[in-house]
């Protein structure tokens, strides 16, 4: 008893072969589109690895990029193969390769699926990798003489302009690192003094933030300095001024880029996934439809095409019984590797 | 006398027309590209609009989206006429259009032309045109209260950090005007009072630069204030710190930056014009040789293809005669009649 057996006439099996072969090349185009998808993200970890400390994982892009070339690769193919199908001769030379070709479709979908899986949980290793890193990045702020971490202070810079945030959870962040080197600090002064005496380190710090947390958008000239000290400024309350400077902290900026990227690529895997299934039905289906023609000869004639040629039950019991007879034939090897040894 | 007179067999008008339906189709591609030049650059103009006094530059792209239009036209045609010039049938029918189509393309040829030289000769409009709008900036910077100009300061502010750029000239524009808002000055403090009362104008000038003129690339945290007091900042000395804010004007910035993409521009769009130069011409040659077939028995017969019948001189007066009398005769009537009034 087939499992879900469809008619096929001639007609039927040439609009087959026709709506195949299409689905074939738009898969190749889905899989080129992985591919670039795969390097577009591998650049943009690489870009913002200084605010990770360096230690990122590449898997995900590198699993996207073996996922697109093993598509494009695997669809060309099926395309081929549905190309010649028509055609007795050409499709005669295709025929022992169908099964292991199945096979591999199979064990690509279960790759993708993987893939998907890994898009949507990786972002928890992205989340707190961005939480230390930001964190080491704002302490080496202001080493810029330090071999090694010279483009830091510019690399934040840029990152906050960028991604419209201040510190690692808010500009708070800011307040409790010396992000002002030593060397342009004059230690003659009483301010000074008093400041780095003040705490139990000895680093000056204050409660102000860099330029680059200041907010093009507010109608006042940027306050950076002496920001919890209402006095300090005219007309100012920090503790309902919005628009002065950016309240999102880096960590939530960054990651919801990321996890958007994520997101939407591990959707395009799954609609490729259904994609890809769609291609090995609708392979099956011909080349069970062109095998099972009581007459070669006569192009006309009708066929049946099915998934599977038993029911899926009795499939998975061959499947292990084979399996077993495997087994089985490594213990015959086995035993009589140890009667020859004795 | 004629204009580069070739012989051509058969053989050869054939490769000619199937030669010159390749090009026409790649010349309508090309038209095509033109076309989204022209849009790109006019909505990269569109983008800083704000900082420009008057939009004279934006003849170039107009320009030359009239002319990626027309030519997907004119290729269009030249493909359809080559694909029946083989035919001795169906040829004939394009006898009375050729004349007209053949000005209406050259024109628009040479408009692609006149746009790229267009591009480099409005260069002292557009600095001009950016000298006044980035003055009108600087200057309405702190009224963010004042409707129309809400949102000058945003702006100003993202076009420094974007072009990496400081004031209109240089950052020292910034200490002609005053760019703090009254609202946001104590006048009850003596340093305030002192200020304005230091100047004519009564207004608070200082020499600091707002925060975006700082760049990011400094080893030390930005200096915004107090930028010609040495003593104010430790270890500090402005006639020779250069990293602390951007030295470069706006107005230089975005001149260049528009300059090198309308170079970029420029350069596509000449190839397009010798590709669709390269299809007129064959496409003059493949006529002047199918016209000398025609009324013959025999098609295959060897044919002489030409560029202008008469020299240049003679076609040009054949154009531009029938104007030219058309204008002359108006005026001569006008002035007859003119005459007659005032005479007895």
């Amino acid at each position: 008893m087939p499992f879900m057996p469809v008619k096929f006439n001639l007609q039927k099996r040439v609009k087959l072969a026709q709506g195949l072969w299409m689905i074939y090349w738009l898969s190749v185009i889905v899989g080129i589109l992985i591919f670039s998808l795969g390097i577009f993200f591998k650049i943009e970890l690489r870009k913002r690895s200084e605010m990770m400390d360096n230690n990122e994982s590449h898997l995900v892009p590198n699993l996207l990029i073996l996922v697109g070339l093993l598509a494009c690769g695997v669809s060309a193919f099926g395309g081929k193969v549905c190309h010649d199908s028509l055609d007795p001769v050409k499709f005669a030379k295709w025929k022992p390769m169908l099964k292991p070709y199945l096979l591999l479709c199979c064990g690509f979908n279960a790759l993708m699926l993987l893939t998907v899986l890994l898009c949507f949980l990786m972002q928890f290793a992205v989340y707190l990798t961005l939480a230390e890193g930001l964190k080491n990045s704002i302490k080496f702020y202001k080493d810029t003489d330090t071999p090694g971490r010279c483009f830091m202070k510019r690399t934040l810079d840029m990152t906050q302009i960028e991604f419209r945030c201040c510190g690692n959870n808010n500009f708070r962040d800011w307040f409790e690192v010396q992000w002002i080197s030593n060397r342009y600090l004059d230690m003659s002064n009483d301010l000074v003094k008093d400041r780095v005496l003040s705490n139990v380190e000895g680093k000056y710090l204050m409660d102000s933030v860099p330029f680059s947390c200041c907010n093009p958008g507010s109608p006042r000239p940027c306050i950076q300095h002496h920001l919890t000290n209402n006095s300090a400024h005219y007309d100012y309350d920090h503790r309902i001024e919005e628009l002065n400077i950016w309240t999102r902290g880096c960590r939530e900026a960054l990651f919801s880029y990321f996890s958007n990227m994520m997101n939407s690529i591990g959707m395009l895997i799954i609609a490729t996934i259904i994609l890809e299934s769609a291609d090995m039905a609708g392979l099956k289906y011909l080349t069970t439809a062109l095998e099972t023609m009581e007459d070669p000869e006569n192009p006309e004639c009708e066929s049946e095409g099915w998934l599977l040629e038993k029911s899926v039950k009795e499939t998975f019991s061959e499947m292990l019984a084979k399996m077993k007879t495997l087994g089985a034939s490594n213990q015959v090897e086995g035993g009589d590797a140890a009667e020859a040894a004795t | 006398m004629v204009v580069m007179k070739m012989k051509f067999p058969f053989q050869k008008r054939v490769k000619l027309a199937q030669g010159l339906w390749l090009l026409s189709w790649c010349a309508t591609l090309a038209g095509a590209i033109t076309f989204a030049l022209g849009c790109i650059l006019k909505t990269e103009l569109r983008r800083r609009a704000e900082v420009m006094d008057n939009s004279d530059i934006h003849v170039v792209p107009n320009t030359l989206m009239i002319v990626g239009l027309a030519s997907l036209g004119i290729n269009y045609f030249a493909s359809k006429i080559c694909q029946d010039a083989l035919d001795a049938g169906r040829f004939p029918r394009w006898k009375n259009m050729l004349k007209p189509y053949f000005a209406i393309s050259c024109f628009f040829t040479v408009l692609m032309l006149l746009a790229v030289i267009m591009s480099y000769v409005m260069k002292g409009n557009l600095e001009s045109s950016l000298k006044v709008g980035l003055r009108n900036g600087i200057r309405f910077y702190k009224d963010t209260d004042t409707p129309g100009r809400c949102f000058q300061k945003q702006n100003i502010d993202r076009l420094q950090m974007e072009f990496q750029c400081c004031g209109n000239n240089d950052f020292r524009d910034w200490f002609e005007v005053q760019w703090i808002s009254n609202r946001y000055l104590d006048f009850s403090t003596k340093e305030v009072k002192d200020r304005i009362k230091s100047n004519v104008d009564g207004r608070y000038l200082l020499d600091g630069v707002p925060f975006s003129c700082c760049n990011p690339s400094s080893p030390r945290p930005c200096i915004q204030y107090q930028l010609t007091n040495n003593s104010a900042h430790y270890n500090y000395e402005y006639q020779t710190e250069e990293l602390n804010i951007y030295l470069r004007g706006c107005r230089e910035a975005l001149v260049n930056y528009y300059m090198g993409l309308m170079n970029t521009i420029g350069a596509g769009v000449l190839s397009v014009f010798l590709l669709q130069g390269s299809v007129l011409v064959s496409l003059r040659f493949l006529q002047t040789s199918m016209e000398a077939v025609a009324g013959n028995e025999n098609t295959e017969i060897e044919t002489e293809g030409y560029l202008l019948e008469k020299s240049v001189k003679d076609t040009v007066m054949e154009y531009v005669g029938p104007l030219m009398t058309f204008f002359l005769l108006t005026n001569q009537v006008e002035e007859g009649a003119t005459g007659a009034p005032a005479g007895p």
